[in-house]
């Protein structure tokens, strides 16, 4: 049923053109920052090789990729989530699904799943990107692979935070601002915080990434974001049962 | 799933709900047997939406259970929804795919097997008249189209109750005459609770009646029986060479005579002693030139006018008392030969 619901989510989204030209757009700026990154690393690879221990390719150009993708994913997840919930109730298809043999989890994690799944085939070129520079140098595989399971992870925090959101109202256009807000915020939250050892930056989802953007695998990030996940996707639940309970 | 339906398809007993202070529906039960169209009728507001909302689990009610099938829609909820179809107010329809695509989706969400799916689908496009729209997007479609999708969504699984809230809304003549037709069909097979404010749907589609006022049940019974309900007996007639009203109202049986207009009389008589022949012979001998001679006919606008009047000056039914106590027993269903 989970991945019922979540077939038809990657359907409907497929279906809107808008989707393809996001897609595409989000295609041409990662490849555009990346052959950029790629130029600079180029200048200036004659000074680095005089270094003792000079950082690799990985380092200069994939972990700055991601990076970016982490920062144009908090501003893009929004656009994707605010339709999930409010849209349906919106258009009075929530009915369809609250009337179906299915529980709130089932809707709910379809939801996630379906928009996660579409978001990991955006983001999926990335590796691949960094993968091509493998043809003509050795690669950083622990970096890389820290890279894209902290890019996943940011990315299931996202969904799961619009997905909260979306489930508040009807309006999709207050959801995707809402969503931005909050992510925003916890964002300004950690760069605005000037001490190092300030607790504002325990806040913020981007701030757990980096550890995983320098190559650095912490449990307790990895705790972070799956309670982040799990927090929000509990907290939409719950407001499916109000659904049915407040009208 | 159609073929151990059990007598006793809905039970909804002492429902109540409220939104905020307002309490929208007042202790009501509701049964519904197989086989059997029931016609949920009220004036807007009247809380027929909000109660179909309950019966099919998409709204929680404050207290009172509902049994769908013997299953306990509250306890077991997801058990109990795979036996009702529900077609809302506005059609749940994800207008961006394909007819066929979302009830195929429709299918699976109500757990029709994989192997059972493309039968389930094409009994359902037949029966709605989709099967010329089915590669279509649905939101190219027509209203009347588009609503016949929701109703095939509605018992694409063959549910043993099918719940349609104003499923005519909107169409045109032909469309609504088509899809009363469809209903009449799946009575056959389910039960069918359908909301509506219009009456004439009820007279023609449905066995039974309950009429909803400011969320109570304050009438229920067969729909026939419902148009005899204060039925005045009587007829107008239309004299050319009409004689004094005194000489009317002398003809044995009449008791009452009313002057219409300078031809036109009603005459009013008891149920019993019809009175019309003897009236037919008395014209003919004193030439009064009878044009016309029309039996009265209460509509059932007339009729729900009287009921929703008379029940709102009543005093409240009594807690927990059931409104099954003013349905006859056996009440005859659908004996009626076609409408005059």
């Amino acid at each position: 049923m989970i991945r019922l619901i979540a077939m038809r989510e990657l359907r409907s989204l497929f279906s809107m053109p808008s989707t393809w030209f996001v897609l595409a757009v989000l295609q041409f700026i990662f490849a555009w920052f990346f052959l950029a990154r790629l130029e600079a690393f180029l200048e200036i690879q004659p000074q680095l090789a005089q270094l003792a221990n000079p950082p690799g390719v990985t380092i200069t150009v994939a972990a700055p990729l991601f990076y970016t993708a982490a920062l144009l994913l908090m501003m893009l997840v929004p656009m994707f989530t605010m339709r999930l919930i409010a849209e349906e109730r919106r258009n009075q298809t929530l009915t369809l699904l609250l009337a179906a043999p299915l529980s709130g989890r089932h809707i709910v994690l379809g939801k996630f799943a379906g928009l996660l799944s579409f978001l990991l085939i955006m983001i999926i070129s990335l590796p691949l990107m960094a993968y091509s520079l493998a043809l003509g140098t050795h690669l950083d595989g622990g970096l890389l692979l820290a890279n894209c399971i902290g890019l996943i992870l940011l990315t299931a925090c996202y969904v799961a935070l619009g997905l909260y959101i979306s489930s508040l109202t009807t309006q999709p256009l207050i959801a995707a601002i809402g969503a931005l807000a909050v992510l925003v915020g916890l964002w300004l939250a950690d760069i605005g915080a000037p001490a190092a050892e300030s607790p504002w930056h325990q806040f913020s989802p981007l701030y757990h990434f980096q550890n995983f953007n320098a190559g650095l695998l912490d449990s307790s990030d990895a705790a972070y974001f799956v309670l982040f996940t799990a927090v929000f996707l509990l907290l939409t639940m719950k407001r499916l049962h109000n659904n049915r309970v407040y009208g | 799933m159609s073929n151990a339906i059990p007598e006793i398809t809905l039970y909804a007993r002492n429902l109540t709900r409220r939104f905020g202070n307002q309490l929208i529906i007042h202790d009501l039960t509701l049964e519904l047997k197989r086989g059997e169209v029931l016609g949920l009728l009220g004036h807007n507001g009247a809380g027929k939406s909000t109660t179909l909302q309950m019966l099919t689990g998409c709204l929680l009610p404050d207290s009172g259970e509902i049994e769908i099938c013997g299953i306990n829609l509250k306890k077991n909820p997801q058990l109990a929804k795979a036996h009702i179809g529900y077609l809302p107010e506005t059609p749940p329809l994800y207008k961006e795919l394909s007819v066929d695509d979302y009830l195929t989706f429709a299918a699976y969400l109500r757990g029709i097997k994989k192997a059972e799916v493309d039968d389930a689908l094409n009994t359902a496009v037949k029966r709605c008249g989709l099967e010329s729209v089915r590669r279509k997007i649905i939101s190219t479609l027509s209203k009347g189209y588009q609503q016949r999708v929701g109703i095939a969504q509605a018992i694409i699984h063959s549910p043993a109750v099918i719940v349609l809230d104003e499923p005519t809304v909107g169409l045109d003549p032909a469309q609504i005459r088509d899809i009363r037709n469809l209903i009449r069909e799946l009575g056959n097979t389910s039960s069918v609770i359908l909301s509506t404010h219009l009456l004439h749907e009820v007279e023609s589609v449905c066995d039974r009646v309950e009429i909803m006022q400011q969320g109570r049940l304050i009438y229920s019974d067969s729909s026939l029986r419902m148009q005899h309900y204060g039925e005045v007996s009587g007829f107008i007639i239309s004299l050319q060479n009409p004689p004094p009203i005194s000489e009317l109202q002398a003809i044995p049986g009449v008791t009452r005579v009313e002057q219409v207009s300078a031809n036109d009389f009603r005459i009013l008589h008891e149920a019993v002693d019809n009175p019309g022949s003897r009236l037919l012979a008395i014209a003919a001998e004193n030439n009064w030139q009878l044009a016309q001679l029309t039996p009265l006919h209460t509509t059932l606008e007339e009729v729900f006018v009287k009921i929703t009047s008379d029940n709102a000056n009543l005093p409240k039914r009594p807690q927990g008392s059931s409104p099954k106590n003013i349905v006859a027993p056996n009440a005859p269903c659908f004996e009626r030969g076609p409408q005059p």
